[in-house]
């Protein structure tokens, strides 16, 4: 089976960062790094190396990526092998697009850089093999690297990421457990007496860095937004009660009040009775009405967002997020108030 | 995740919920604990307005990721 190895224009023995405009070129066989990844690989031999100026690369991403891919395809590998790039940002960068490219064309990928390197995230399809941050984590990486490849080069299905040394990549597969989730969480548990914690569920929900402060409330655009399913009374629009399919945005009109009789709550998963005696329970509009009058925020926005926040997928409440973000963008809105239940 | 969603656009979101450890682990930022679920905004104009002051004075704050708020009595 064949390898291509990508390297940037130092690792490839090119020259240092007076090279680093070195355009995308193919090198015969295993270079540089790519001797020691050869002997961990199995059945596998490298039989081109491709380099690029980390500087071209980033300067001229297009083309470069272009370049490298036709490159690729007349190679026609098994399988890919990028870097390793350490904490190198502009290296890290370069093989976490082109193995992320190449993963997209079908040709399996793998790239190889510290866990802080940004490259990581850009990498997508492709796996990547956690590293040390600088090259004296070469002779560790290398066996990792060498086995991951080989197993893809093999098309063997690979297990999960920390069975096989590679990075999360955010994709989920169902497979059937030998035990119950029954059993499994007892065993969880008496692990966890034992003083070691385990989890099938990772925390891998990505993070936002909070934005800063408002500057002065009192000029600012006050949206109103609710997942606790707030509609006009009859639910005009149809709402789901559970996993909703959308969200929708009514003009507020000036209302002083969410007003028994004019809202009500279609959420099914909590008892709405309280709410539909005074829907300000859930978005306090009235409250909020006086806090404009008394010039605490400057002006509320004339549109309430609401969906219903009960069993929506992760992903699909992701997308509402977006969307409502971008709309409040667009509006000018400063700061939101967001009520779940 | 609207919260999440509408911070990453750059805009402070502070979600108001009786469930703040939920809230913590999808990754809000802003979080006020409200009283119940069936009424997390309370239920008289009093209660309302010390939760609504409360959420507007965490928008008007630089805060760590996955700050919890509570709400004086």
């Amino acid at each position: 089976m064949k390898a291509v190895h990508y390297l940037n224009q130092f690792f490839a023995g090119l020259g240092g960062e007076e090279q680093a405009e070195t355009q995308p070129t193919r090198l015969d066989g295993a270079v540089g790094p790519g001797r020691g990844l050869q002997a961990e690989l199995v059945d596998v031999e490298i039989v081109a190396t491709l380099a690029c100026g980390d500087d071209y690369f980033a300067e001229h991403e297009e083309e470069a990526l272009a370049a490298l891919l036709e490159l690729l395809a007349e190679l026609r590998p098994d399988v890919l092998v990028a870097g390793p790039a350490f904490g190198s940002g502009r290296y890290g960068y370069a093989c976490a697009r082109l193995a992320a490219a190449a993963a997209e064309r079908g040709i399996p990928s793998v790239a190889a850089m510290h866990e802080d390197n940004p490259g990581v995230g850009e990498a997508g399809a492709a796996y990547v093999v956690p590293t040390a941050v600088n090259v004296a984590g070469m002779r560790d990486a290398l066996p990792r690297l060498g086995a991951l490849a080989s197993a893809l080069a093999s098309r063997r299905e690979l297990g999960a990421a920390d069975e096989e040394g590679y990075l999360v990549r955010g994709f989920r597969r169902n497979y059937v457990a030998e035990k119950t989730g029954a059993a499994r969480a007892v065993e969880l548990l008496l692990a966890k007496l034992a003083g070691e914690t385990r989890t099938e569920v990772a925390g891998d929900m990505d993070r936002v860095e909070p934005p800063p402060a408002v500057a002065d409330l009192s000029s600012a655009l006050v949206a109103l937004v609710t997942e606790a399913g707030c509609v006009p009374q009859g639910n005009p629009d149809h709402l789901q009660s559970v996993r909703a399919q959308g969200w929708f945005r009514y003009d507020l009109g000036g209302a002083d009040t969410l007003a028994s009789g004019r809202y009500e709550s279609v959420h099914g998963g909590f008892d709405v009775t309280l709410a539909n005696e005074d829907p300000n329970r859930l978005v306090p509009l009235d409250t909020v009405r006086g806090l404009e009058r008394a010039g605490r925020v400057g002006r509320v926005h004339e549109a309430l967002y609401t969906t219903t926040g009960n069993g929506t997928p992760v992903v699909v409440a992701t997308k509402f997020g977006q969307e409502i973000a971008g709309e409040l963008r667009d509006a000018g809105v400063q700061a939101v108030l967001l009520s779940g239940t | 995740m609207l919260a999440k969603e509408i911070e990453r656009a750059g805009i402070p979101a502070v979600y108001v919920t009786s469930l703040p450890t939920v809230a913590r682990m999808i990754g809000a930022n802003r979080i006020v604990r409200g009283p119940a679920i069936t009424h997390p905004f309370g239920l008289d104009e009093d209660e309302r307005r010390r939760i609504v002051e409360r959420a507007l004075d965490m928008l008007e704050t630089d805060v760590e990721p996955n700050t919890v708020w509570e709400v004086e009595e």
